[in-house]
């Protein structure tokens, strides 16, 4: 099997090899891809996909948007308590860890700036790609921008504060 | 029970499945649920010999899961939009699809990207999987998205959305 990262990425037959060092056999990756399908699934029957969802959830004119981000939250919140409790393991039986994302100026300034694009475009990461997936290509140059927008961010975070 | 769905799933039913898309990716494949370093892995892939080491630096093949995810997502949106629904799902309005609204999501796009990547993430790791997890810098990063969301749809709005 070849060693080269960009073969073990591109194949997934060639993935398996490569589960020594990022720990995922092919089988890990197609029920990531099962869970995306999930998920991409619920974002647009939520119509959490929607632009005018969103921009009624900032105009405070609807409670839709609000309810499922709490719920969500909840329940993802008493999934993880019965995770550590009960010491549930990955189905390879790999403990369940969570690192933490340390606080930093970013939080604030990039996130700011972040729920700005959200607004406008009435998107957010995961929703940009339901979009696409379902047809409306004007997300295409959402996507794009977030691209630009990443590249950007590479380049300038030594000079930004963090 | 096809009736129910195939119309737009009420919020109670949709927060639940995005609550529960945490444990699930957790237990079958080890990963914390995140869609916004799918960007950063896509940059690592497409810019690999890049000068910016947020790029350079990137483990691409640990975070080669992200783009499987996001694969998913898009499948998702396709089978949601074209064999899940009963009536075609309006993504974005109508005044957006003309070069002003082209303009306003390659901009919009470009903040998701910068933003979400400068937080350390978006609303669903930060929002969803963080709280969830009782990491308090996620809630900063939710308060910071909520006022950009805010502050540009209030201060912005009749110029941006009219």
């Amino acid at each position: 099997m070849s060693t080269n990262i960009h073969t073990n990425i591109d194949s997934p037959a060639a993935s398996k090899s490569a589960a020594g060092s990022a720990g995922m056999t092919l089988g890990a990756y197609l029920r990531v891809l099962l869970v995306g399908i999930f998920f991409g699934i619920v974002l647009v029957k939520s119509e959490v996909v929607r632009w005018q969802r969103v921009h009624d959830m900032f105009l405070f004119r609807e409670a839709h948007m609000y309810l499922i981000i709490t719920t969500g939250i909840i329940v993802a919140g008493l999934a993880m308590q019965w995770i550590k409790r009960f010491g549930i393991k990955t189905i390879d039986g790999k403990p369940i860890v969570y690192k933490p994302k340390p606080f930093h100026k970013g939080i604030i300034l990039g996130g700011i700036l972040f729920g700005a694009g959200w607004a406008i475009t009435g998107a957010c990461p995961g929703p940009i790609y339901a979009q696409i997936g379902a047809g409306a290509w004007m997300a295409l140059a959402t996507l794009a921008g977030a691209l630009a927008g990443m590249f950007v961010y590479a380049y300038a975070k030594p000079k930004l504060p963090h | 029970m096809m009736e129910f769905l195939l119309a737009p799933w009420p919020w109670w039913f949709s927060g639940i499945l995005v609550g529960l898309t945490v444990p699930l990716l957790f237990i079958l494949s080890g990963k914390a649920f995140g869609i916004s370093t799918s960007l950063q892995q896509a940059g690592a892939m497409c810019a690999p010999g890049c000068k910016a080491s947020y790029l350079r630096d990137h483990d691409r093949r640990e975070h080669a899961w992200t783009l499987v995810f996001v694969l998913g997502i898009g499948l998702g949106g396709y089978v949601a939009a074209h064999w899940l629904s009963a009536t075609p799902v309006e993504f974005l309005p109508e005044s957006y699809l003309n070069v002003a609204g082209l303009v306003k999501l390659l901009v919009g796009g470009f903040l998701i990207g910068f933003g979400a990547r400068y937080a350390g993430g978006c609303t669903s790791g930060h929002s969803i999987t963080g709280i969830a997890n009782l990491s308090w810098p996620s809630l900063v990063a939710t308060i910071a998205f909520f006022a950009g969301g805010l502050g540009v749809t209030w201060g912005l709005g009749t110029w941006l959305f009219s």
